[in-house]
């Protein structure tokens, strides 16, 4: 097979611009340039224009009213906005929150805020699918209970939470049901109403609008209120002060737009590539591991750990593969990947992970020439390794007294 | 992270690698690091009955840095006596590779490997005497 140069497979990272997304785009940079609130003139009333119509895209595709959508600067905004905002509110009447140890670093560390001021933070586990469980969290609850907040679509393992689940728990309880959706728009059917989800966070970039934008819905009926955490002229209904950008929001409208209308057959193409990558390197590999649910997982994502190969100097070996580790010696902490040990997959397996992600643009002749690639060098490197050979000399590498430092 | 070009070329054609009968009263056996770590080094040597490393093997469960390590470790010792051997210090591996900062233990380990085998090989040889 020919060889290609330089392919992407880390789509959960961030995805290119669409095209037609970037060609809606365009006139906000150049002859469309009005401040969107100058509510005086033309020139206010057509950049207005252009963000109006994006946000009714953005709330059709979850089922949503075009109200109960905010412009923010992205996933991370949002999930500060809801986890601060709701608990700056109501944090006088009730205040535990519930999430969930594999959650986004960003609804972690406002979690680990709230805690400083004074919040009780539940924390729950993960099965070994990734999936959390739903008594766990029904017996988590208690009547101090304010928020629960779960995200939809897990960004190292492409797990799915049963949203509908949570969301039934949560609003029978009188909770609100935060969910980070910014790996699940585009990727899952999303229903604000079915799903009982009263906040819910969407990234710009990671459904090939720009980065820099994102958006934040929150419910009207019953209204949940939040505290803005930017003071100024009480832009985006008092939520979120600061000017838009028209052209970052009609990009990001316009990617909602996009997958309201071809998310199905999106879904269909990037699960025969799954399949066909999956069933390559199972074939030709023994000892390779899905890492999370194989059934609730999104197509576009494989977290795969493959026994006996150093993750990193697997990446080395598939250098023209844009693939991310699932171990972490590329950062400077030397540690696995906290998701991976929280579905406790042991840290030698967790050390042997990556995460390969494709999608839209992602072609099937890319698809087989990364399978060939992977196979060729997971084979490379286990003959290298000298836990492959002791494996297959029947050695249980779990007996040997190993000196860890 | 940019590699050095000695890096990348020990790391894409590695030097001895192999397995060596660990039985041999000839060959000493170092095995090091943990699979929990990231890092597993096994050295082989094979000593002459003059004191002098005549063949050197390695495998490595390990990153980039950590393969390279071990595959020029092997280089350096062949035609060396033990105690030379012994005084190879993981600075000059380092040195040699360019290793960054995080990738010093790589050559740390490979040190702790070279002297493991040495102790390995005298230990056998010392019973038997």
């Amino acid at each position: 097979m020919k060889k290609l140069k330089n392919i992407y497979f880390d789509y959960q990272a961030t995805t290119p611009v669409d095209p037609r997304v970037l060609k809606k785009m365009m006139p906000y940079f150049g002859e469309i340039y009005g401040n969107p609130h100058s509510r005086n003139h033309s020139f206010g009333w057509e950049a207005e224009e252009g963000v109006e119509v994006a946000r009714e895209h953005v709330a059709k595709i979850i089922n949503a009213n075009p109200k109960e959508i905010i412009f923010t600067s992205g996933a991370t905004e949002s999930n500060n906005l809801a986890l601060k905002g709701v608990s700056e509110f109501y944090g006088d009447k009730k205040n535990h929150i519930i999430t969930c140890v594999t959650e986004h670093k960003c609804v972690l560390e406002s979690c680990r805020h709230l805690a400083g001021k004074g919040f009780e933070v539940t924390y729950l586990p993960v099965q070994s699918n990734g999936l959390i469980s739903l008594d766990e969290l029904k017996k988590s609850i208690t009547d101090k209970t304010l928020i629960v907040s779960i995200m939809g679509v897990h960004n190292e393992i492409g797990v799915i939470q049963p949203l509908e689940e949570i969301g039934n728990i949560c609003r029978s309880n009188n909770i609100f049901f935060h969910t980070d959706c910014a790996q699940a728009i585009g990727k899952i059917p999303l229903d604000v109403d079915k799903m009982n989800i009263d906040l819910m966070s969407i990234s710009g970039h990671k459904i090939y609008a720009p980065k820099g934008v994102g958006a934040l819905y929150i419910r009207r009926k019953p209204r949940v209120r939040i505290s803005s955490m930017i003071s100024g002229g009480g832009q985006e209904r008092g939520m979120r002060s600061g000017t838009l950008s028209p052209a970052l929001c009609v990009g990001l409208g316009e990617a909602c737009n996009i997958y309201t209308n071809e998310m199905e057959k999106e879904n269909r193409t990037l699960t025969k590539y799954k399949e066909m990558m999956l069933e390559g390197i199972r074939k030709s590999c023994p000892d390779v591991y899905l890492n999370g649910s194989e059934e609730a997982r999104v197509p576009g994502n494989l977290n795969l750990s493959f026994a006996y190969v150093e993750g990193e100097s697997l990446m080395m070996g598939i250098k023209d593969l844009a693939v991310s580790s699932g171990s972490a010696c590329t950062s400077a902490s030397l540690e696995p990947s906290y998701v991976l040990k929280a579905l406790g997959v042991e840290e030698e397996l967790a050390h042997t992970s990556l995460r390969i992600g494709f999608g839209r643009f992602t072609t099937e002749n890319e698809i087989k020439y990364a399978t060939d690639v992977i196979v060729k060098e997971v084979k490379r490197l286990r003959e290298l390794s000298p836990l492959w050979e002791m494996a297959q000399e029947g050695v249980d590498i779990s007996k040997i007294k190993w000196a860890h430092h | 992270m940019a590699y050095s070009k000695e890096l990348l070329d020990h790391y894409e054609n590695p030097k001895n690698v192999g397995s060596m009968d660990k039985e041999s009263e000839q060959v000493g056996t170092g095995l090091v690091g943990a699979p929990a770590c990231g890092d597993v080094m096994k050295l082989q040597i094979k000593v002459n009955n003059k004191g002098v490393i005549e063949d050197a093997k390695f495998k490595t469960f390990g990153c980039g840095s950590a393969i390279a390590s071990s595959s020029l470790i092997t280089e350096w010792v062949k035609g060396k006596n033990l105690d030379e051997a012994h005084s190879i210090k993981n600075t000059e591996i380092a040195n040699h590779l360019a290793l960054p900062p995080v990738k010093i233990h790589c050559s740390i380990l490979a040190e702790d490997a070279i002297k493991a085998a040495i102790d390995d090989y005298k230990k056998k040889n010392r019973k038997n005497t």
